[in-house]
């Protein structure tokens, strides 16, 4: 008990002194790592406790993005409240899609491919909304003011991230010891089963899809406020969509340290490549990338969190 | 008047080559319940060994398709022996993710090999046009529609007339039966898979002297690809046929309608409809 707190107590000082000692780039790479983490702790929800795979979280994203930037920009609203208004209106549109796909009974692939087909959708209807800028992008003017959450220097960045993570995680922590969390897994496992037991399956997943909207699109507030623009193509691609989805799959969908231990593992396989091969021809360390998710799936096919934990209780039960 | 039936007329013209490459994924997902995440970028490949062999060796696309195909059906050969063969049991979202890395792979080995800048198979005869009445219509379209209905009838009489064409069946209607009749079930997946990556590689050759394209042209091809099959029922090779000609109509109808940059939006709302109304497609018997 005493070890763990102070353990406890030694990760949280080392986690908050660590952005004073760190170089720029890591800075960067620290708040890239916990940013994306956050982004997979929202997919977990609906793509790993309730296993709906979504291939559309791009749109929820890009709707916190957009919602908290406009009101800014046109309302003077400022983005602590604006982020909560993208993040009801992602949860709305997240019930609006839940309803259609889950009460005509799509499961796996055909879900996977009505959420990419609705991001789509909207990536092509935003490319032609003049408010949204079009193919150029919106761009946001750089006002270093802690009430716009818009900060000066990486430090404040690094703690917004963190906070965001910490909340994601304790939501899934959260879920996963209620009720609800348990109906959830009951649904990934064998939904039928869920429902012939009694489980409210449509209800749940409708849920469950609200709350990973809504952090979702917190995350996309952020992103707005640190790259300071916004181009369709690039927030509401696939491949955002890719990006947002791969961190918990490779760490292990369906636990709270998969997306964590995800997001890590590839920003710094994303790292290696890039310092290594990036001087090479253009397109190589992405390549390098590629094979090193194939390994991941090939090798480790259940994510990386549970099979170390496999691997650890085998060691210990050896010992015992 | 003439103008939407211009536009209906093209846009068939062009789903002559959709439906090629969507009846490739829409027979490996038959076989394999894997979906190609990577099929956009077979595409390509096939597209860029085209480019190939017209840029050294000055062979027409129209005559190279043949050797893109049986490339293409190694590549894929190759991948599902080596790879995808691992991965038949894992969970739907490893699949996803090993077929995403694929696609990575090979986007980007196209990129090191011929950089980020459009390219084009210039043919002599791209821009020769006949007149029917008010209507226009290209050579080079007519020529890669007709090469895609005799490919994919080709494709037809493989899977109806002979016995390993039989056994891909059998495979796709009722694996477990398939096995106890004494199928070589290792044999025919690395088949379908072949075969299937061979329908894209030819379709992409076929689309060269159509349009420009560039590495990353495959994601929309893919999209379009998934779009087709679940619109004609997935594993459905009639269905993702007649998708295949209706999603080209519907996208060309729709750059005459909306604005050119909008076309794909329509092929998305067709989906979505398809999805929520009729979820095993125009063709699916079943789910």
């Amino acid at each position: 008990m005493i070890l763990r707190l102070v353990l406890g107590l030694a990760a949280g000082a080392g986690l908050v002194l660590l952005p004073f000692v760190a170089s720029s780039v890591w800075q960067n790479l620290l708040i890239t790592t916990f940013y994306f983490a956050y982004l997979g702790q929202a997919w977990n929800v609906l793509g790993g406790y309730a296993g709906q795979l979504s291939l559309g979280h791009a749109a929820f994203f890009s709707i916190g993005a957009y919602t908290s930037v406009v009101l800014h920009t046109h309302l003077g609203l400022s983005p602590w409240f604006g982020m909560l208004a993208g993040a009801v209106l992602a949860a709305l549109v997240s019930q609006g899609i839940g309803f259609l796909g889950f009460r005509f009974g799509l499961r796996g692939f055909y879900f996977v491919l009505l959420t990419l087909a609705v991001a789509e959708i909207l990536r092509l209807v935003a490319l032609h909304l003049p408010i949204l800028g079009g193919y150029t992008g919106l761009f946001i003017n750089f006002t270093p003011n802690p009430w716009q959450f818009q900060f000066k220097g990486k430090i404040p960045y690094y703690f917004v991230a963190l906070s965001f993570l910490g909340l994601a995680s304790g939501v899934v922590w959260l879920i996963e010891r209620s009720k609800f969390g348990v109906y959830l897994v009951a649904i990934r496992e064998d939904e039928d089963a869920a429902e012939a037991l009694g489980v409210d399956t449509f209800r749940y997943k409708m849920l469950a899809y609200a709350v990973s909207a809504a952090l979702t699109a917190l995350g996309g507030t952020f992103y707005a406020y640190y790259q300071f623009y916004l181009q369709p193509n690039t927030v509401l691609s696939m491949h955002h969509s890719v990006d947002i989805m791969i961190r918990p799959i490779v760490g292990g969908s369906g636990t709270i340290l998969g997306p964590i231990l995800g997001s890590f593992l590839l920003e710094l396989m994303g790292e290696f490549s890039r310092t290594y091969f990036a001087a090479g021809a253009a397109g190589l360390y992405v390549v390098i990338y590629g094979l090193l998710l194939i390994v991941v799936v090939l090798f480790l096919p259940r994510g990386v969190y549970p099979t170390l934990l496999g691997w650890f209780r085998r060691a210990l039960g050896r010992h015992a | 008047m003439s103008l939407y039936v211009q536009a209906i007329i093209n846009g068939l013209l062009i789903g002559g080559v959709y439906s090629l490459m969507a009846v490739g994924l829409s027979l490996i997902f038959g076989v394999m319940r894997v979906i190609n995440f990577a099929h956009g970028d077979m595409m390509v490949w096939g597209m860029y060994l085209s480019l190939w062999l017209f840029i050294t060796l000055g062979v027409d696309p129209y005559l190279s398709v043949f050797f893109t195909g049986a490339a293409v059906f190694i590549l894929g050969a190759a991948i599902q022996r080596g790879l995808v063969n691992r991965i038949l049991t894992a969970p739907h979202e490893m699949q996803i993710l090993l077929m995403m890395g694929v696609g990575l792979v090979l986007e980007n080995l196209s990129l090191m090999t011929w950089g980020p800048d459009p390219r084009r198979v210039n043919v002599s005869y791209a821009l020769t046009t006949f007149w029917m009445g008010p209507i226009v219509v290209d050579l080079p379209r007519i020529v890669t529609f007709a090469l895609a209905l005799v490919l994919a009838l080709c494709l037809y009489l493989f899977l109806s007339r002979t016995d390993l064409g039989r056994m891909i069946r059998a495979a796709s209607d009722n694996q477990t039966g398939a096995l106890l009749v004494g199928t070589d079930i290792r044999k025919v997946f690395t088949l379908a898979f072949g075969v299937g990556a061979a329908c894209v590689g030819a379709a992409g050759s076929l689309m060269t002297p159509l349009l420009p394209f560039t590495p990353s042209s495959g994601l929309l091809f893919t999209v379009t690809s998934f779009n087709i099959v679940i619109i004609g029922g997935m594993g459905n090779l009639l269905g993702a046929f007649v998708g295949g000609l209706l999603v080209g109509v519907s996208e060309s109808l729709g750059a005459v309608v909306l604005v050119p940059s909008l076309k794909e939006i329509v092929g998305f709302v067709l989906l979505v409809l398809i999805l929520l109304f009729r979820p095993q497609g125009l063709m699916g018997g079943r789910r």
